[in-house]
């Protein structure tokens, strides 16, 4: 009853979703009436509608279990959808997943190479694409330490470096920040932004906090609880290089009020 | 992004928080060194002897001393120039009999174990027989490995083998398998194909687990090469031999010299393979 409701109300707000601009920039992800059941019958999500285009840091809140990494295993390649389109028009996709997942045997030189090295690129390359990826996230003298002589924060960023050696035109995160405390989390959404500004990736991140996902993003996708389906989308107006500032306006303050409110709309279907 | 800023942006509450460059030492088991690490053993060891000395001289009627000869005496037997030369001959032929078979049950075992992982078909046609290989009553088979192999080295190596193979089957499946899932989808992103995850991943991972393995079999097989020597005592003799020879005479003194110098010979090979295993996997596993 509740789903019949809403149904029309999900399908207003994503046809408004469309480029609000008119230019030409390309579409990375494009996912039309995407649907993914798994194997033991489980739907994880129904209908989505999402596209991310070069320049856009799209972030996707939910309630858990929604299907949030689910949209990223299909964007990824790592699960096809089971109905719909999901397009992905770009070869160099970076996943960051949720733990660092590092190899404890390498250092963090040799961890940061790896996905060089399993495009057989030679070894003077991949020492290349590793330092450059290492000074971008400021682990620069910590490459012979092992991923345990590092703090949760370090690993995080030797795992985003890993991620940054493909030279991503996609870049997907899982909660890559979800483990860290407050600081340590807010420090690195500073980096993070700076990384975009500066490579032009296109992101897709995701995360259960809704301060976050406004500080980051140019575009914020709520969902609701499973089967994942989108019910709102924020279009986020502050400017690219963004003040860690504009975390205490009342503007910022209105959005995560608006944002947290669809949350809990869609999560108490 | 300046390194000051990450530097002094450390986490609380972090158990290594490096805030130099220099790689920060980690404890190392039986580093330790000192009163500590070899004070209890000795403590033990010198509790037993004493215990030794008082059931043999004190609770044990003189005319049965030969039951439990003191100490001393069985250490005398490591100088009997009629004695010694032989049994240090018999413990380097076990030697060779164990480690031969210990070299081939790892081989064997991880080869076993990296062909089991490789196909869900091939695990389930070869692990019912590793395991059988554990329950198997090894000692029941020994009398007819002796009919099939003859009874001199080979057949005590064969005998070394089956008892040492099933731990370096089951611990190197395990580490290959021990693998996390998101550490398997960064290869699977990059189309690794299985060699290249096998090498890169799940090979590594495993050797931890393939070194415990290893300790464990190399105590087995110094067991295994024992009980060779026990039933095939064609060829050159080892100490499971002379065990039983001694046994045979009653020669009690001589008996438990080679029990301790085969038990000593166990401790150092088990020894050795857990100090390899700290070598090797030490910097980034706590190898125990
Ligand atoms: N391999 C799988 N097989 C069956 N069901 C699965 C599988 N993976 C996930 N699910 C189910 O699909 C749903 C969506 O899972 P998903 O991991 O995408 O959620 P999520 O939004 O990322 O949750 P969280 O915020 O807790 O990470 C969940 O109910 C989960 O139990
Ligand atoms: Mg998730």
């Amino acid at each position: 009853m509740a789903t019949t409701e809403r149904a029309p109300a999900i399908t207003s707000t994503t046809t408004a979703t469309p480029t609000p601009t008119p230019t030409p920039t390309p579409t990375l992800i494009d996912f039309e009436h995407v649907q993914l059941t798994y194997p033991n019958g489980t739907i994880a999500l129904s209908g989505v509608d999402l596209t991310v285009r070069r320049g856009e840091f799209v972030t996707v809140v939910g309630p858990s279990g929604c299907g949030k990494s689910t949209l990223l295993r299909i964007a990824s390649g790592l699960e096809t959808a089971s109905e719909g389109t999901a397009t992905v028009n770009t070869g160099r996709v970076g996943y960051v997943f949720q733990d660092p997942t590092l190899l404890p045997w390498r250092n963090v030189q040799a961890n940061v190479e790896l996905l060089a090295e399993l495009q057989w690129d030679t070894q003077a390359v991949r020492r290349e694409k590793a330092r450059r990826a290492i000074e971008l996230v400021g682990l620069s003298g910590f490459e012979k330490h092992l991923p345990r002589q590092l703090s949760g924060g370090m690993r995080m960023r030797a795992s985003l470096a890993r991620s940054l050696t493909l030279d991503p035109e996609l870049f997907l995160f899982d909660e890559p920040f979800g483990a860290l405390d407050e600081i340590t989390r807010e420090y690195l959404n500073d980096e993070l932004l700076k990384l975009f500004v500066e490579q032009q990736f296109a992101g897709l991140f995701i995360t259960h906090s809704v301060s976050e996902a406004v500080y980051l993003s140019t575009k914020v996708v709520v969902m609701s609880g499973r089967p994942g389906r989108i019910v709102d989308t924020f279009d986020v107006p502050f400017p690219m290089p963004r003040d860690p500032d504009i975390r205490y306006t009342g503007e910022f303050a209105a959005l995560v009020g608006e944002v947290s409110h669809a949350l809990r709309a869609g999560h108490g279907a | 992004m300046s390194t000051e800023g990450m530097i002094e942006h450390r986490e609380a509450g972090q158990e290594i928080a490096p805030t130099t460059v220099a790689p920060v030492p980690l404890r190392r088991r039986g580093r330790r060194g000192g009163i500590a690490s070899w004070g209890p053993p000795v403590a033990v060891a010198i509790l037993m002897i004493a215990g030794w000395y008082f059931v043999g001289s004190v609770l044990l009627d003189p005319s049965k001393s030969y039951l439990m000869p003191p100490p001393h005496a069985v250490l005398a037997v490591y100088f009997d120039p009629d004695v010694a030369p032989d049994m240090y001959e018999a413990l380097w032929n076990t030697a060779t009999v164990a480690l031969t078979g210990l070299l081939v049950a790892i081989v064997l075992g991880v080869v076993w174990a990296i062909a089991m992982n490789q196909a869900k078909w091939i695990e389930r046609s070869l692990y019912p027989y590793a395991v059988i290989l554990q329950t198997i009553p090894i000692l029941a088979l020994v009398p007819l490995i002796g009919f099939w192999f003859g009874f001199d080295f080979f057949a005590r190596v064969i005998v070394a083998i089956l008892i040492a193979l099933f731990p370096m089957v089951s611990n190197t499946l395990f580490g290959l398998q021990s693998i996390d899932a998101a550490q398997r989808e960064l290869f699977t992103l990059q189309r690794a194909n299985r060699w290249i995850v096998l090498k890169k991943l799940q090979f590594p991972a495993a050797l931890p687990a393939i070194f415990a393995g290893m300790r464990i079999s190399a105590g087995l097989a110094v067991v295994g090469a024992i009980v060779g020597d026990f039933f095939f005592q064609r060829g050159t003799p080892g100490i499971g031999a002379l065990i039983s020879k001694y046994t045979a005479r009653l020669e009690s003194d001589a008996l438990f010299a080679a029990i301790i110098l085969a038990s000593l010979f166990g401790v150092v090979v088990f020894w050795f393979f857990g100090w390899l295993g700290r070598r090797v996997v030490g910097k980034w596993y706590d190898f125990a």
